[in-house]
């Protein structure tokens, strides 16, 4: 077991490394001369163009290049904004609370929603409240979530008016607007990962509801419900622990659309705003960062995995 | 134990687990001709309506993408500026978008698009994929290392951020969306053809066709690669079905398709800012995007049910 985890941890670590190296000489495949991609077509003049080309370091070896942003890197400070001018670490530090908040809430959202309604599908097998939560679930797989949001904007912002289109407001300034602006884009984002936990939670519940000892439960007389909730939805909860955290790394990958359908200003409209102003040190620190992120949840998953299930081979 | 010895262990305790009468079908299935016996999977497939009905829908959307053109009511790139964002009408079934095109025109020519850069890449998708997973599965080794590891680094991204850090660098365009959404999804192709030759290329016949003779060449064309076909049918249609999904949502983002073509992605992203003039303009293409992408997974479902009754739930 041991072992497991530190070759896995090397593994990432490894991981983390060729993405730097990716991100890092991305900015040599843009087609032409960078600089004058970043600068665009106006008439800029000799010493902007050499003052850009000096700030992304352009104008020396690549490998000086290379090992002096990773060396940035290595001391937490990816440089500055082409185009503001201010340290991008002070904009991620700003912006990947929002970017958090949004996942973690959408999260627990998908969690209460699909759950419940897992064990419901299971306990009413092939009956209509089954064949209902199914489609649903179905449905959830299948309806973009750049399509859920607009028609949740549509219905419950500009229909009943409950709930603003979009937006943000800071949690210090105004709590309650800021949470009703949460609402939407976390709703959004929390059906399509309910949708899995639904799937999984009924698979695994009809699983376990096969198992000798829930008969076992059932004959000594222990009513349903008790059978359901102590017997075996602990039980069946296994697998769905570790789908829960293959779901941060989908909600992550999802939450680029949401934000951006929301005007959420997490770290994703961050480099959104970033790729149409040609803003390559920010796309190049923004990128970095998700890879991070993604190789440590996918290292939590496999280590969660290897924990819950004993079957699984360490060495 | 490294990755290669668990995969012989594993493959040892299926083929001992089995029971001798599937072995017989199968040594069975190997000596009829390849014809007959995908003739008759197919009419198997075409059995359950969990593959016949999302076939038809699928049928559809391939059609609508082949004769979309040529049967619209409007011209759907012009722009008709007496009549932005009217309601549906008999002139305008659907009604218009801000700039006065019809959206009925333009859904349906999105659909051309969608299915043109989804089946396109996918077809890249599993060529390169099914290439990586028997070079890598055949010969193990260094090949199994190259293969698989480079398939690791890409599953490190969520797909939709590799394709925007792609599009971002190299620019939006219709074969930049369709060589990096190839690329991403390879992957699934390489991780299922991988598993599956790790199986097949320790069982009888693949043994007895070394024994009299049969190169490596002919022996993953002829002998392995027929028999790991199933799972690769099932991938791609799931594929495709994330390929719309990836297409519409980069090109929603403004990272995709670029307009003035329509695309059902950039449709939607037009018409966040108009849905409660014309709800249609929201509504017409995420009905589209929807029904493809519930049609190819359904079919991708219906379609593991058939061909592998080991993994029917």
């Amino acid at each position: 077991m041991a072992r497991y985890v530190v070759r896995r941890l090397l593994q990432a670590v490894a991981m983390v490394f060729v993405v730097a190296t990716i991100v890092a000489l991305a900015i040599h495949a843009v087609p032409g001369d960078p600089v004058y991609v970043i600068l665009g077509e106006e008439q800029v003049t000799e010493a902007r163009v050499e003052a850009v080309r000096d700030e992304l370091g352009l104008n020396r070896p690549i490998h000086e290049q290379y090992f002096e942003w990773l060396g940035n890197i290595a001391r937490g400070d990816p440089g500055n904004s082409l185009i503001s001018g201010r340290p991008i670490r002070d904009d991620l530090i700003l912006r990947i609370p929002r970017t958090l908040e949004l996942g973690l809430s959408s999260l627990i959202i998908s969690i209460i929603i699909g759950i419940p309604l897992g064990v419901i599908a299971a306990n009413t097998r092939n009956r209509w409240p089954d064949i209902f939560i199914t489609s649903f679930s179905v449905l959830g797989l299948s309806i973009p979530v750049f399509v859920i949001g607009p028609l949740l904007i549509l219905f419950f912002a500009l229909y009943i008016g409950v709930l603003p289109t979009s937006g943000y407001v800071p949690f210090g300034e105004d709590p309650l607007r800021h949470l009703s602006r949460l609402a939407l884009p976390a709703i959004s984002l929390g059906i399509l990962s309910a949708a899995t936990i639904i799937r999984m939670t009924r698979s695994s519940m009809l699983e376990v509801l096969g198992e000798d000892y829930v008969r076992t439960a059932r004959a000594k007389g222990v009513t349903q419900r008790s059978v359901l909730m102590v017997h075996a939805l602990r039980n069946a909860l296994i697998p769905v622990v570790a789908i829960i955290g293959l779901q941060m790394g989908t909600l992550l990958g999802s939450s680029v659309l949401v934000e951006q359908i929301f005007n959420w200003p997490g770290v994703n409209t961050y480099l959104l705003t970033a790729i149409n102003q040609r803003d390559y040190p920010v796309v190049q620190a923004v990128v970095l960062l998700i890879a991070i992120v993604f190789i440590l949840i996918n290292l939590l998953t496999d280590l969660t995995y290897a924990f819950l299930d004993p079957r699984i081979k360490y060495d | 134990m490294t990755e290669q010895q668990a995969g012989k262990t594993q493959s040892a305790t299926s083929s001992a687990s089995e029971s001798s009468k599937r072995r017989l079908q199968e040594s069975g299935a190997d000596k009829l001709s390849s014809l007959p016996a995908r003739r008759s999977t197919f009419q198997v497939a075409m059995a359950n309506p969990r593959v016949w009905i999302p076939s038809i829908a699928v049928l559809l959307l391939v059609v609508l993408a082949i004769i979309g053109p040529s049967i619209v009511p409007h011209d759907p790139l012009r722009i008709n500026s007496g009549d932005m964002l009217q309601g549906p009408s008999s002139t305008y079934w659907a009604g218009t978008d801000d700039r006065g095109r019809d959206l009925l025109s333009r859904t349906i020519v999105g659909t051309r698009t969608s299915m043109i850069v989804a089946i396109v890449s996918v077809v890249f998708a599993t060529i390169i994929g099914v290439t990586f997973g028997l070079v890598g599965g055949y010969f193990g080794g260094i090949w199994e290392f190259i293969t698989m590891r480079t398939v690791d680094v890409l599953l490190t991204f969520p797909p939709i951020l590799l394709a925007i850090v792609v599009v971002a660098f190299l620019g939006p365009s219709m074969t930049n969306l369709i060589g990096v959404i190839a690329i991403l999804y390879m992957t699934r192709f390489a991780r299922i053809t991988f598993g599956s030759v790790a199986q097949v290329k320790r069982r009888e016949y693949v043994e007895a066709a070394r024994v009299v003779g049969a190169g490596n060449t002919r022996i993953i064309l002829r002998y392995i690669l027929p028999n790991i076909t199933a799972p690769i049918f099932v991938q791609i249609s799931l594929t495709v079905g994330f390929a719309i999904l990836l297409e519409s949502g980069l090109s929603f983002l403004g990272l995709g398709t670029p307009p003035p073509a329509p695309s059902w992605g950039n449709m939607i992203s037009a018409a966040r800012s108009y849905m409660q003039d014309n709800p249609a303009f929201v509504l017409m293409p995420s009905l589209m995007i929807s029904i493809a992408i519930l049609a190819f997974n359904t079919l991708g479902d219906g379609l593991r049910d058939s061909l592998d009754p080991r993994l029917r739930q």
